[in-house]
């Protein structure tokens, strides 16, 4: 266990700035997930902390140390890759062993904490084999378990689910954070895959263009993202965004959709007037009775059944397109007019101008999309 | 290949034993030209019906040729000799000094790397005619004319561009993040270089090694200016054949089939890491 600091790293090729006066503090055992888009600078990142590359400017600071000093094999840290990297001239043992024949272990108990991981990964019947002979699961397990092997106080995962199949995705999104909690380590987890970010994550700093846009805990980031751009990251289907002008009223702020008055409660008056794009995730409309209080005319344009949820992709009068989730098994149209009720509690709104965040939404939710 | 019918089978067979008679024949005529006499190559019309002999080889291993004019001494055993050890010495100090330059060009971009890269290819652009005259005066100066340390030394301008652009190539191939990972599992940089970016770019060095053998084995120029009977390679040697008794064909014959064979053996010998080697960089994984 171990703490990592970086303060106002620079990192540039040529001309190009890849990370951008970027600071981060990962506390003790702390799991931080790394989420952005490809080109954020992500990997990046990583490879300054692991001691690949040095930036430009900035300090890394490992358990209170600055780093820079130090080469990449006396930095105390266990890494994965995207692409597994693995040795291919050696067996999957010697590649796990090799943070290990590092150091002055004896061969029994170089032998020992090979297994010992290797159990844990479940690759134990495949320790003899080369890369070449292993599927793509055992590959990236092989790969986590030579990151894990040597016990490191300090773990960086680059995005080590990208390349396996969803089926294996699924069992390691949920197997990793158990084996990341035996381990103790402070971990810093690279992903593009927002559920993925949700799942590992004790926080998660969101990076795009080389700088950290927002970090938070996923339920923060979920609930208040910090601007248009985040709050698309993050949910699926996608968060819908409308543009809207807040106008006043005797009950307060509200909006109009399709003429029909959604109210913001508790929006501060001085938004009113003001271009404003109303952020509504997909499982907070709901479809409706046309006379029911609040229903907005729409037409049903698509269906998209998607395991556990049914999308439908509706019309507003306007032709503006809206994404409506509900559970799968729960009745709904699927073609021609219907009406939906948004509810203002779980709207978001933000400034179109900025894409910041004017007020998150009141109702928060858990990630799955339940209300809390 | 269920589908290949015997007719193409056939044809194809065919084709490819022309093409191996075309490219072998003269191989295989210089091979039967070995075990005759001077007077059964010169006949006419030529003739594969001989009564074999081995005194051309004979010759040449005793060291003595017998001509019309009189016994001649040849040292074409010492030649072969030196062929041997200029080669595997050239190559072996182009090895030790070229890959870990090959790694350096490949792994760490500095200020004129390209530069200094480039430059030392170049050594291959040049005529080794150009070179020639300047190299031995200033090699007389320095004492190092006739002596093999000389000869090794101007080898390398064959060997050294060759093993370092070939081999380099190979280690740009392997994946950084490999020997990253190694780094990190806690070796050393060299460590590193030993245990991951020599065996996996070892198909290369292996076939750039051969390739620059092949190169040193055929020299000629900078041998015959450089060097004085007794530290001569084969390439040179073989010009004792030519006699003021006339051109000894058989011997001549004799001398390139055994100087054919060590360059031959190694090839076939390394010929799977020479395919892996060479193909290698093409399918990148």
């Amino acid at each position: 266990m171990t703490t990592l600091q970086l303060k106002n790293i620079v990192k540039r090729y040529k001309t190009n700035t890849v990370l951008d006066n970027l600071s981060l503090d990962v506390a003790d055992g702390e799991t931080l997930v790394l989420f952005g888009p490809s080109g954020a600078g992500k990997t990046v990142l990583l490879r300054l902390v692991a001691g690949v590359i040095d930036p430009e400017e900035g300090q890394i600071l490992i358990g209170g140390e600055d780093v820079a000093d130090i080469d990449a094999e006396h930095r105390g840290i266990g890494m994965a890759f995207q692409n597994f990297a693995l040795f291919p001239h050696m067996s999957a043992f010697d590649n796990i062993a090799s943070p290990l024949t590092a150091t002055n272990a004896t061969k029994d108990a170089i032998s020992a904490g090979v297994h010992k991981v290797a159990k844990l990964l479940k690759i134990d019947h495949v320790l003899s084999h080369h890369p070449k002979a292993l599927s793509n699961g055992q590959k990236q397990r092989t790969a986590l378990a030579r990151a894990l092997a040597g016990s490191p106080p300090l773990l960086l995962l680059d995005d080590p689910l990208r390349n396996v199949d969803a089926k294996l995705r699924f069992e390691m999104r949920l197997e990793l954070p158990r084996l990341l909690a035996a381990q103790g380590a402070t971990v810093v987890y690279v992903t593009q895959d927002y559920k993925e970010a949700m799942a590992l994550g004790d926080r998660i700093a969101v990076m795009s263009q080389g700088r950290i846009r927002q970090i938070g805990t996923p339920e923060d980031i979920y609930n208040a993202p910090a601007d248009i751009e985040i709050a698309r990251l993050f949910g699926d289907p996608t968060i819908n965004l409308l543009d809207v002008t807040p106008k006043s009223g005797p009950d307060g702020v509200y909006v109009e959709l399709s003429n029909v008055k959604v109210a913001l409660p508790g929006m501060p008056s001085g938004v009113v007037g003001k271009p404003c794009v109303i952020g509504l995730r997909p499982e907070t409309i709901a479809f409706t009775d046309a006379s029911a209080p609040g229903a907005i005319p729409v037409t049903v344009e698509a269906e998209t059944p998607l395991n556990e949820k049914t999308v439908t992709l509706v019309l507003t009068a306007r032709g503006r397109e809206i994404l409506v989730s509900r559970p799968a098994g729960t009745p709904g149209p699927v073609s021609g007019p219907a009406h939906i009720a948004v509810s203002g509690q779980a709207a978001f709104l933000f400034d179109k101008e900025s894409g910041g965040l004017i007020r998150s939404a009141a109702t928060p939710m858990t990630c799955n999309g339940e209300a809390a | 290949m269920e589908t290949t019918s015997t007719l193409e089978k056939t044809l194809r067979l065919i084709a490819l034993t022309l093409v191996v008679i075309f490219f072998m024949f003269p191989i295989f005529w210089i091979f039967l030209m070995s075990f005759q006499t001077n007077e059964t190559i010169l006949a006419i019309p030529p003739s594969v019906i001989f009564t074999p002999t081995l005194s051309n080889y004979a010759a040449l291993i005793t060291g003595k040729l017998t001509t019309a004019a009189g016994t001649l001494d040849i040292a074409f055993m010492r030649n072969l000799g030196n062929s041997i050890f200029l080669s595997v010495t050239s190559v072996a100090l182009a090895l030790v000094l070229g890959v870990p330059a090959a790694y350096a060009f490949a792994r760490h971009k500095f200020k004129g790397s390209e530069d200094i890269a480039f430059t030392l290819l170049s050594f291959r652009f040049a005529p080794p005619l150009l070179v020639l005259l300047p190299l031995t005066q200033y090699f007389q100066w320095l004492g190092l004319s006739d002596t093999y340390f000389g000869l090794i030394w101007v080898y390398q301008l064959i060997c050294l561009p060759l093993i370092l652009w070939i081999v380099r190539g190979y280690f740009e191939d392997i994946s950084a993040d490999v020997e990253y990972a190694y780094r990190i599992a806690g070796h050393s940089w060299f460590a590193t270089f030993r245990k991951i970016a020599l065996p996996l770019a070892g198909p290369g060095i292996a076939a750039a090694g051969l390739l620059a053998f092949i190169f040193a084995w055929n020299n000629f120029v900078f041998a015959l200016v450089l060097a004085s009977a007794d530290k001569q390679p084969v390439t040179v040697g073989a010009l004792a054949f030519v006699t003021s008794s006339g051109i000894q064909y058989g011997q001549i014959a004799s001398a390139i089939v055994l100087s054919v064979t060590p360059t031959l053996a190694l090839a076939l010998y390394a010929q799977r890491y020479l395919v892996e080697g060479l193909s290698l960089g093409a399918v990148k994984g």
